[in-house]
């Protein structure tokens, strides 16, 4: 996650309170999904942004999860996301951001 | 009800996966309010 919205993340946390945030991600690959959703719950693991040794635990869900599908309109969901979602490698995703939240997130209601 | 409702959001969207916007888009339909939305370029 560049540097610039590591920061950013931190700042509304901090305003906001952890239990009231909520990450979206919407990444092309597992990897860099997880390395977003890691970033956001246990600290950026290249140790190089404001994040770094920050362990916020926030909420994070990609966009293709099913959390995140059944809370919004399917007609947008379709035009907005649905031909990236034919596109994405979405198994493997879900099974990244499930591991990241397992094991870093504070949250898991 | 869902996880999004009444919640801050932060949308870390993708250009060459899904756009911050259209993350956005499809939460206007909820109670969420989205606090900050980015695009984010990983070439």
């Amino acid at each position: 996650m560049d540097l610039e919205n590591q920061q950013r993340v931190k700042d509304l946390t901090e305003k906001h309170g952890a239990e009231n945030v909520v990450v979206l991600i919407g990444a092309a690959e597992a990897e860099a999904a997880g390395l977003a959703a890691e970033t956001v719950t246990n600290g950026d693991p290249t140790f190089a942004g404001p994040l770094a040794g920050v362990q916020l635990g926030l909420r994070v869900f990609h966009a293709v999860e099913e959390t995140f599908k059944s809370a919004v309109d399917e007609g947008v969901y379709d035009d907005q996301i649905g031909m990236m979602e034919m596109v994405l490698e979405v198994d493997e995703i879900i099974e990244e951001m499930e591991e990241i939240r397992g094991e870093f997130g504070k949250f898991n209601d | 009800m869902s996880v999004f409702d009444g919640k801050k959001i932060i949308i870390i969207g993708d250009r060459d996966g899904i756009p911050g916007p259209a993350i956005e888009e499809c939460l206007k339909s909820t109670d969420a309010d989205v606090v900050y939305s980015s695009t984010e370029c990983f070439v």
